[in-house]
């Protein structure tokens, strides 16, 4: 039996490191502390961003992107590590659904995350050490009262419209309902008010896998010139089933062998299924930082906009004149249409504007990162709309 | 495109629908909250919006009428109106409208109520069961009644709750509505007198339009 390839390196381990401190995007440092839900302080922190287009004259024309648990600031660019082209390269863009020639686009990687924002792989300025554990746990709201820091310094008041899907949409519901004045409108995308039991147990299979790894040294495995890739690995393979659908994994792997005419009654991976979630692993590992996935995942877990507002999720909303559009997919069985719908309904109590869709796909939770045209039609839709009615030239030549 | 232009599918003044959503326009005053239940591709909401300056909402249970809705930019959210009325709050509109799609809800008398209970006034329209082409081919061909307003066969159709307007008259007895104003509509599309007494709106009428309040 060959050995099982979780140990394969594809990438130059440096390469992911360099990002950590010298990322491959515009950085903003901040000096003054930014106060966290778990009563600590970043005394100070940065936040890396990538931009596209260009911000108008009365800076009216910004769309926010929020990214998803492993996604990061590089939405319509060639990603530095990986070498692939940027995550959401079919919405924003030059002509694109989010139209470049007219909106400025800004994504900002989330704290705790691992591309040149402060996370726990950045140096400690206590200790001189990187973070490891010592980084204090964040939450949603975390993130995105650091995204207002740095729209703050950025000089812009309101942002035209802000969107993202999965834990991009937990952001945008985040700003939406704590922001409510500098968000004119907001497309929250395949997400939810607050993380299921479900999906919380599937974190929790994701950390346990990464902190079993005896290369995970207690979180301190960057010290140790060490990386938890296998856990890392094993905990990326199972999130991504989470991601796809049977009708998805049976369409494109059904049973069909890798590379062999029958089965090796081996623990080898016969099937194409185990050879693809394999690759997905080990090409996840090159990019993402194993404590960033413990501490983000755990943002993610203790999201729950109600519980923040009396339990009422209609009270986080109250006041509201955000224009939403609630998107969701038939084949998400991670963030089912009924966790959008209940979205829909508080803001239905509070007579918000709101439009919903759900959008017919095969292709799971990841629906939203995939070539969907409705989905294009919906966003390129709304976010016209959205100028349109804030007295923003729309793209021209564009018709319904 | 500008929310201020003519609308789509608005030009030819023999379609009777179009005639009908014309009718409702009228009776909503200006730059008023407007609930469109059952929008199917905006087509209401637009011309509320440009002949009324309303700030219109849709609820439509079609995902391609959705899509196509929120590709122009109005605010519509996929659903029904027997399952999602009641998230809204009270009074929340100052129009809850209900076009051609009543007899098509499983509980119009609960539709009816939640309208009440959440516009101010509830415009609702109906093909009527009552016009006399419906009765005659029942009475002469004893088979289900198949018009131009009602083109589907007894298995297909999706309407079935159909009255006719005296019925409809009824339920608002019963269910407490204030009936405002009746409009009947002949098969062009033209307004039935106002003098006309009921049984003759009821025997030519092909359409209804009723503005409610509670």
């Amino acid at each position: 039996m060959s050995e099982a390839p979780v140990s394969q390196t594809f990438l130059d381990h440096s390469v992911r490191l360099a990002q950590i401190a010298n990322p491959q995007s515009d950085i903003a440092h901040f000096d003054d502390p930014l106060p966290l839900d778990c009563g600590e302080k970043l005394a100070t922190f940065s936040i890396a961003y990538q931009t596209y287009g260009t911000l108008n004259a009365d800076k009216s024309n910004l769309v926010l992107v929020c990214h998803a648990l492993t996604g990061d600031q590089h939405v319509g660019n060639v990603h530095p590590v990986t070498g692939k082209p940027g995550w959401w390269e079919t919405m924003v863009g030059p002509g694109k659904p989010i139209d470049t020639n007219h909106y400025f686009v800004l994504c900002p990687n989330v704290i705790g995350g691992c591309m040149g924002s402060t996370g726990p792989s950045s140096t400690n300025p206590a200790t001189g050490r990187s973070y490891g554990l010592d980084f204090p746990v964040i939450t949603i709201a975390d993130m995105v009262r650091a995204q207002a820091k740095l729209l703050d310094h950025l000089g812009i008041p309101v942002v035209l419209c802000v969107l993202g899907g999965s834990m991009g949409g937990m952001q945008v519901l985040e700003w939406a309902a704590t922001y409510k004045d500098r968000v004119f409108s907001a497309v929250p995308i395949a997400c939810a008010a607050r993380h299921s039991s479900q999906n919380i147990a599937f974190h929790e299979v994701g950390r346990q896998a990464v902190m079993a790894d005896p290369d995970w040294c207690q979180g301190r495995y960057l010290d140790q010139g060490t990386s938890p890739r296998k856990g890392l690995a094993v905990a990326r393979m199972a999130a991504h089933i989470t991601y796809l659908s049977d009708d998805a994994l049976h369409t494109k792997f059904g049973r069909n062998l890798q590379d062999r005419d029958k089965i090796t009654f081996g623990f080898d991976a016969d099937f194409q299924v185990e050879s693809y979630l394999r690759h997905q692993g080990l090409s996840f590992v090159d990019r993402f930082d194993a404590n960033s996935y413990l501490y983000i995942t755990r943002a993610m877990d203790y999201f729950d906009l109600a519980a923040d507002h009396g339990d009422v999720l209609a009270n986080a909303f109250v006041g509201t004149k955000t224009r939403f559009c609630l998107v969701s997919f038939t084949s998400d069985w991670l963030f089912p249409t009924e966790e959008s719908r209940e979205i829909v309904h508080a803001l239905n109590a509070v007579a918000a504007n709101v439009s919903f869709v759900e959008l017919k796909t095969k292709g799971g939770h990841d629906s939203f990162l995939l070539h969907e045209p409705e989905l294009f039609d919906t966003i390129r839709g709304f976010v016209n709309a959205a100028a349109r009615q804030r007295g923003i030239a729309e793209p021209e030549g564009w018709l319904p | 495109m500008n929310v201020n232009v003519a609308p789509h599918g608005l030009r030819t003044a023999n379609d009777t629908s179009r005639v009908d959503l014309l009718l409702i326009a009228d009776m909503v005053t200006p730059g008023a909250r407007v609930l469109d239940i059952g929008c199917g591709d905006g087509t209401l909401m637009r011309l509320l919006a440009s002949k009324r300056g309303a700030d219109a909402r849709g609820i439509e249970l079609s995902q391609a009428g959705v899509n196509n809705c929120v590709a122009q930019g109005l605010a519509v959210i996929q659903g029904d109106a027997d399952a999602d009325l009641v998230y809204y709050p009270d009074l929340a509109f100052d129009y809850a409208i209900l076009s051609q799609t009543i007899q098509a809800t499983y509980s119009p008398r609960d539709v009816l109520e939640q309208l009440l209970r959440i516009g101010k006034r509830a415009i609702v329209s109906f093909p009527n069961f009552g016009h006399w082409r419906v009765r005659t081919q029942l009475m002469f061909r004893g088979k289900m009644p198949k018009t131009h307003n009602l083109p589907d066969r007894w298995y297909d159709t999706p309407n079935i709750h159909l009255c006719t307007i005296k019925d409809f008259l009824d339920l608002c007895r019963d269910a407490g509505a204030k009936v405002e104003r009746v409009v009947a509509l002949n098969a062009s599309g033209s307004k039935l007198g106002v003098s006309m007494p009921l049984f003759a709106q009821n025997l030519f009428g092909e359409q209804a339009v009723f503005l409610l309040s509670r």
